[in-house]
């Protein structure tokens, strides 16, 4: 069904973004247009889910080019769900960012940046074209880079140029492969390409091009052993940047991956196995990692590396169940992931440090907050009946049916791992006591009481979705249930975008 | 012109991963940079390079009888060119303020261990 409505969430935020820019240097004007822009992104997003899930997957053809010939924007449950919850991120990272960036960034624009961030990732979402999917990775990687370097500490820029150099050879070997696949097939529309492409003679050149997906996608997303450029760069960004990229932008990675190899390239035995290996080592490596960080966001950056290897666990399985639990996963990690950056952010202002052995005592000066980290935590490492706890009962289901027992042992190693770092964290940072030759520089305190509301408040509203995910799982669960079935069987997809012609031989 | 043209990508691709092997951020570039224009030149060679065909149907037929210069892959370079220039320009300055930080060209040396955020 055409609908003009699906790029309201990709305006909302160019829109925002260009009034930001006429309002540059009035870092006041710009907070409240950022908090509420979001917050009708927010609204249109929540709009178009509904819609999508009433009414079935939703298209548009730009300026009326029939597909296949124009580019495409197509909103189906797994897009709609996506840009929701990016969505959501967004919003709560608007607020935290009208406090937790300082007036310098501000000035030098971070509020239009970030809103042409959540225009490319909402573009990314939407698009059922293949070259248009670059075009938005890019606004995507350009709008990240300055984010990333924005403020010029010394830091920040060595590790920018890690995630610069990598980040553009992903989107050259990306560009590669679609520039074969556009040799071999003639088209760039997803729907229309999933057609041609079984009528390929060739099928092993089929198989290389999608190795050129996979590696673009695979350094985007940071599976082993393309991850290494993340966390040598996640850390050193301003907390509520880091939110945004690692709630968001791994997860691209993986929408995109998931989009590709169910629509296009549909996974063989090879890839499979390809995608199991490279699973398990992610999640092995990024565990690991894990264990050994003292600093609080790099041991993040390690954890997003790790459960990034629990979501392609499933897509290797590529059974309904493990679909599912991958799905699952990847709602469950957008929310939780981008919450524990701004919590590093919180931590950072209550106490001026993230070295784990300089901290402590939180618990014992500020219970409640630390009361609201425990559920984020306890969410991350999938305490029943929180959010995290449902999507590991179907990876590892589906991996005992699967007979996958190197995944089943990863999925327990990275889970342990997880528990134990988080464990440690707690008793680190809230229990012990403040060790006695550190000096405490809280800035939180002397903050006004509006100002630390706009700290903690998306912490609370991430927080209370997570709540909402884990204890409302049944619901959850229709929607994931939808998306799986969408994408094992894509007939509805081809039957959206290209109308009868998807089934004329 | 196809041999010739496979010859340049399969060099370009080349030297642009040898060049980004290197320790030097200044070799990264221009690696990144022959890396992207050989992917142009990889699409462009896609589009069926044939001379003196433009893609423009006779007025008594419906459909092409021959074949064709194909237009799209030149739109796509195009677009991909503006993006890598966008890209480039955006690396240099990078690089640019990096060396003016660390005083150095060697990638290895890009270790500052981070304590200060937010």
């Amino acid at each position: 069904m055409i609908d003009n409505h699906i790029l309201a969430p990709v305006f909302i935020h160019l829109f925002t973004a260009i009034v930001q820019l006429i309002a540059w240097r009035k870092t006041v004007t710009q907070r409240f247009l950022g908090v509420g822009g979001t917050f009708i992104g927010l609204l249109i997003a929540i709009r178009l889910f509904t819609k999508v899930y009433e009414e079935g997957t939703l298209h548009l053809n730009a300026s009326n080019w029939e597909s296949p010939f124009g580019i495409v924007f197509v909103a189906d449950m797994l897009s709609a769900t996506m840009v929701l919850l990016t969505s959501i991120a967004g919003f709560a990272v608007a607020i935290f960012s009208s406090t937790g960036i300082s007036r310098q960034r501000m000035l030098y624009g971070y509020f239009p940046i970030f809103h042409f961030l959540l225009m490319g990732l909402n573009g990314a979402f939407l698009t059922g074209d293949i070259f248009n999917l670059y075009v938005w990775f890019e606004v995507v990687i350009i709008s990240s880079f300055v984010l990333m370097t924005l403020g010029g500490r010394k830091t920040q820029l060595e590790g920018a140029v890690k995630y610069m150099a990598m980040n553009i050879l992903a989107s050259t070997f990306f560009l590669t492969g679609i520039g074969i696949l556009y040799g071999i097939t003639g088209s760039l529309n997803m729907a229309d390409l999933a057609l041609k492409i079984k009528l390929i003679e060739n099928q092993s050149l089929v198989g290389i091009t999608s190795i050129f997906f996979l590696i673009g996608f695979g350094i985007k997303s940071a599976v082993f052993p393309l991850y290494y450029w993340l966390p040598s760069s996640y850390h050193t960004p301003p907390s509520a940047v880091a939110a945004t990229f690692g709630g968001l932008l791994t997860k691209v990675g993986i929408y995109a991956i998931l989009r590709v190899f169910s629509l296009i390239f549909i996974p063989d035995e090879f890839t499979k196995n390809l995608f199991m290996v490279m699973a398990v080592l992610t999640i092995l490596t990024g565990s690991f990692g894990a264990l050994i960080k003292s600093n609080i966001r790099r041991m993040f950056s390690y954890l997003i590396v790790c459960h990034i290897g629990f979501m392609l666990g499933g897509i290797a399985m590529f059974t309904k169940l493990a679909l599912m639990g991958t799905i699952f996963y990847l709602i469950h990690d957008i929310l939780v992931k981008t919450n524990m950056f701004l919590i590093a952010g919180v931590i950072r202002q209550l106490r001026g440090t993230l070295n784990m052995p300089k901290l402590g005592g939180l618990y014992h000066h500020y219970p409640m907050i630390s009361l609201l980290i425990a559920l984020v935590l306890f969410s991350l490492v999938g305490i029943p009946p929180l959010s995290g706890f449902w999507p590991k009962i179907y990876l590892f289901q589906s991996a005992f049916f699967d007979r996958q027992f190197f995944f089943v042992g990863a999925l327990i190693v990275g889970s342990l791992a997880t528990l134990y770092v988080i464990a440690n964290m707690w008793s680190e940072v809230f229990w012990k006591k403040t060790p006695q030759d550190v000096e405490v520089d809280d800035k939180f305190k002397d903050l006004a009481p509006f100002k630390k509301i706009l700290l903690i408040l998306p912490i609370l509203i991430l927080c209370s979705v997570t709540l909402y995910v884990g204890l409302n799982a049944e619901n959850i669960i229709q929607v994931v249930d939808r998306i799986t079935n969408e994408l094992l069987d894509t007939s509805s997809y081809l039957q959206t975008v290209l109308g009868d012609k998807a089934f004329r031989p | 012109m196809e041999l010739l043209l496979v010859a340049v990508i399969g060099l370009l691709y080349a030297a642009g991963v040898y060049l980004i092997l290197r320790r030097s951020m200044v070799k990264l570039l221009l690696g990144i940079m022959l890396l992207g224009n050989a992917t142009n030149i990889l699409i462009f060679l896609l589009g069926n390079i044939t001379k003196g065909k433009p893609p423009v149907m006779d007025a008594n037929h419906n459909i092409f009888q021959d074949i064709y210069a194909d237009p799209i892959p030149q739109a796509l370079i195009l677009t991909a060119i503006v993006i890598s220039f966008a890209l480039t320009a955006f690396a240099i300055v990078l690089l640019k303020r990096v060396y003016a930080l660390v005083d150095t060209d060697d990638l290895d040396n890009l270790t500052t261990p981070e304590e200060e955020d937010i």
